[in-house]
């Protein structure tokens, strides 16, 4: 149910672009004015989401600490899972962000009869890595279209992505990993038992309009062959606010778009935002150093105490009778 | 009191999922795995809202006219106050990479204790609430409304987590689960829904100055009856002061360590060791706790707990303050006691007077772990050791939780050991350090009624020890956390007997060679150490 209903969304995602440009010839709505509505939403939203986590303060430094703590000078401190400085917390959240370093410590628990075992499991790690690296790298590539001369940077990435020379056009990597990786993360949702049961219709959704976006564009690509001069024309006039409705494109780009689009526009208000969360969790972003340097928690308020004045009134005889100093006699 | 399974019968759970999705399964409140529900008084001692006796058993929890809006208005609160708890709430992608790390999980195959799923327990009713997609479309993102089965959900399953953050570590957004834990709890406190193993030790606390409820003289004479062992076993006369104002450094431990067996056998191992460095310290009888079992209830109540350590060091004027071995104490003390307290401008930097070492770590907070200060005593070769006492003792180290998760006390407390003991064995990787698997009854769970839970728990980290029982014939399970010496006896017994529970600093007692004492015979367990004195029928 959770995962038909989400597929289904992304079938009629597809149709309703391929419906409105093909039937309706729709293109000014699908190629203009949609793309512009999707990404300002996608910008204000993370905007709105950020500010809005950033609103709430931290009130106390809750770093989860995985090494060595700076101590005695003779015993080596783990200064990257567990930094004391902002040098270190740089270094902790580049490998958390560019190499997903908590996820590579993934273990499988197995118990076999009496003995629980813990086998070592990388594979939701490479496949988490593989399709986010994809990602970014087909972003990258896709600059191309909006820019012009295309930045050497760029052309390097696609000649890197398509080093393997194969087919005409070339075959790029990450088409074939993207792909892989989401029918990956797909499958395991689905295969493993637990995650089955954890996961839920917005688990899905995502991977099935990615899926989607990787499908359409490699269509367009290796199968239908859209008009490619006409599509950095009309992709440059959309960035050049000069927006020209080319009627040289077929309907399987108008899909891929519109499926773009509304990744664009679930992007801030779903759990994708995980893009930017990871900038801002206080267990990975915050020096080990509260001991070193006082952590000032904005709304710390005064609190009723049990004094000791009070604690020597209650017990002042007994105090005495053992012989223990008294303020007052 | 529920019945104890047998082992058979306890192993016989497996990491199946029910049929039903998790939203239409309801809570089975089984006895053994819950607690007692907190009592009227305790409540009132402190100050704590809807205060009645209850139990968790009963249909009707007693609950006020409009308790969905308290907590949801408590869930306002505590968003815009924690960035931690709207971030968690948010990020969550369900990749399950938390799911079998912990140990409450794989002890009992519950699939509501795989982390995530504890987590979407609160998740769910924030999404409805405060999610413009969880109002439109309920179910279909995971949303779903506040009803008294899902509040008795969410008690029963927050008081089926220790805080260890172990899922926090493997987590790829450091999603902490204690921190979600934290905020139910909370939630939950609105409402007056403790447990009494956490209530009454609270108001124990509050008033009395320790969790165990001991009065001044009750720790002195305890104190008292430990310094007359120590003459047993030592020869030496030892009088430790109390509440002595313009000492140098104030001592706080855990109450458990003045109270009761294994506890005061690591007090009698610090008391040896201050006597013979002619430490010049003193313990409170006010400040006599260095544990929070206010942090298990709310960031407020830990803080009103927390005040006596700074109020008492600045009344007796002393320079610094040293703590004992304790785990939750130091996740409370390293992460929040200055933010609340300080600054601590009433202290001076903790200098060592033995060895004039600085502890530049602790230089705000000026509070330092005994296994800081004792560690560095023996890199400095200022205290004699003789490790061949504890021969007969075959040691490997249990991480506490909280010094390791949230401190990264790893490498202090080896040191020590490996110096006054000379047979030591690692439990496996991926059951020590950051991986450390929790005793399964911290965060205020350590109650007798909840047997069975705690031994579901405490089974991954039972299952490491036996590795090195029966690979290296391990039979002391060290530690630094009062909370251990409570539990992991009972735990050890249980699944791997043969298997004493022991502080660092009781190893250390052993091995200290103090002068002008008499040959040793006899161990702070009063027990005849083999191979020493005449005694020894070895």
């Amino acid at each position: 149910m959770k995962i038909w209903s989400s597929l289904l969304a992304v079938v009629a995602l597809a149709l309703i672009a391929w419906w409105g440009v093909e039937v309706f010839h729709l293109t000014a709505l699908f190629g203009v004015v949609l793309p512009y509505a999707a990404f300002t939403l996608l910008v204000v939203g993370i905007i709105i989401r950020v500010v809005r986590w950033g609103k709430s303060p931290i009130p106390f430094r809750i770093t989860t600490t995985c090494g060595q703590q700076q101590s005695l000078p003779w015993i080596k401190q783990n200064k990257i899972e567990n930094p004391s400085t902002t040098w270190g917390v740089i270094v902790r959240m580049a490998l958390e962000i560019l190499f997903f370093r908590s996820l590579l410590r993934n273990t499988k628990t197995e118990r076999r009869g009496e003995k629980l075992a813990f086998g070592s499991t990388q594979w939701l790690w490479l496949g988490a890595l593989v399709f986010h690296w994809s990602m970014l790298i087909i972003v990258i590539r896709h600059l191309r279209y909006v820019m012009d001369p295309v930045p050497v940077v760029v052309q390097s990435i696609e000649a890197l992505d398509g080093f393997l020379q194969m087919g005409v056009p070339v075959l790029y990597l990450t088409d074939l990993f993207i792909v892989a990786s989401l029918t990956y993360l797909f499958l395991r949702r689905v295969l493993i038992p637990q995650v089955r049961y954890i996961s839920q219709a917005v688990d899905y959704f995502p991977l099935f309009l990615l899926l989607g976006i990787a499908g359409s564009g490699i269509l367009m690509r290796y199968v239908f062959r859209v008009d490619i001069f006409s599509v950095k024309e009309f992709a440059m006039n959309l960035v050049a606010f000069t927006p020209q409705i080319s009627s040289e494109i077929g309907a399987i780009f108008y899909i891929h778009l519109f499926l773009v689009c509304s990744l664009a526009v679930y992007f801030p208000w779903s759990k994708l935002m995980h893009a930017g969360g990871i900038f801002m969790s206080p267990t990975r972003n915050l020096a080990n150093n509260s001991r070193i340097v006082r952590h000032i928690n904005p709304w710390n308020y005064e609190v009723k105490t049990h004094s000791y004045a009070e604690y020597e009134d209650e017990f002042r005889d007994k105090m005495r009778k053992v012989g223990l100093p008294l303020e007052k006699e | 009191m529920a019945k104890l399974p047998a082992k058979e019968e306890m192993l016989q759970y497996k990491y199946n999922v029910p049929a039903t999705d998790w939203m239409n399964t309801p809570v089975d409140f089984k006895p053994g795995t819950f607690c007692y529900g907190a009592k009227s008084k305790n409540l009132q001692i402190v100050g704590l809202p809807n205060a009645r006796d209850w139990s968790p058993s009963d249909a009707d929890w007693k609950l006020p006219e409009n308790w969905q809006e308290i907590i949801l208005e408590g869930m306002a609160e505590r968003l815009s106050k924690y960035r931690s708890f709207r971030l968690f709430m948010d990020v969550c992608v369900r990749c399950g990479a938390c799911a079998d790390k912990c140990h409450f999980y794989m002890g009992s195959g519950d699939p509501k204790n795989m982390p995530v799923l504890r987590a979407e327990l609160l998740r769910s009713v924030y999404k409805r609430y405060f999610t413009t997609s969880g109002k439109l479309f309920g179910h279909l993102v995971g949303a779903r409304d506040l009803t008294e089965d899902v509040l008795k959900e969410w008690w029963y399953y927050f008081f089926q987590c220790t805080e260890c953050r172990r899922c926090s570590v493997f987590c790829p957004y450091g999603i902490d689960q204690a921190e979600i834990t934290i905020m139910g709890r909370e939630l939950l406190n609105l409402l007056g829904l403790n447990i009494e193993w956490i209530a009454g030790p609270v108001a124990n606390c509050y008033i009395k100055g320790n969790h165990v409820g001991m009065e001044p003289q009750g720790i002195v004479s305890n104190v008292e009856f430990m310094c007359e062992d120590i003459e047993t076993i030592t020869g030496k006369v030892i009088k430790p002061s109390f509440n002595r104002k313009g000492a140098e450094i104030l001592f706080v431990v855990p109450s458990g360590d003045l109270f009761a067996e294994p506890g005061i056998y690591t007090c009698m191992g610090y008391l040896m060791l201050f006597e013979q460095l002619g430490l010049d310290y003193t313990l409170s009888t006010y400040a006599s706790e260095g544990g929070n079992f206010g942090f298990f209830t709310s960031n407020e109540m830990a803080k009103r707990l927390n005040a006596k350590i700074y109020a008492e060091a600045k009344r007796l004027g002393v320079k610094w303050i040293l703590g004992g071995e304790c785990g939750h104490m130091w996740r409370v003390i390293n992460q929040y006691m200055e933010t609340w307290h300080g600054p601590a401008d009433f202290l001076e930097e903790p200098v060592s007077p033995i060895t004039g070492t600085k502890f530049t770590n602790a230089k705000s907070t000026k509070m330092v772990h005994i296994t800081e200060f004792t560690a560095d005593l023996i890199y400095h070769n200022k205290i004699k050791l003789d490790p061949s006492r504890n021969d007969h003792l075959r040691v490997t180290f249990h991480d506490s939780c909280n010094p390791t998760r949230a401190m990264g006390l790893m490498e202090e407390p080896r040191y020590i050991i490996k110096h006054v003991c000379n047979h030591f064995y690692e439990m496996p990787e991926e059951t020590i350090r950051e991986k450390t698997l929790c005793c399964g009854s911290g965060s205020g769970l350590n109650a007798g009624e909840n047997m069975e839970l705690r031994l579901r728990g405490g089974f991954p980290r039972a299952n490491a020890v036996k590795h090195v029982r029966d690979n290296h014939g391990v039979n002391v399970l060290a530690n630094v956390c009062a909370v251990d010496r409570a539990a992991l006896p009972s735990l050890m017994d249980y699944w791997v007997s043969g298997v004493d529970v022991m502080g660092v600093h009781e190893l250390l007692g052993n091995a200290l060679v103090m002068d002008g004492e008499i040959e040793r015979t006899l161990d702070l367990r009063l027990q005849p150490l083999p191979g020493k004195g005449v005694d020894s029928d070895v």
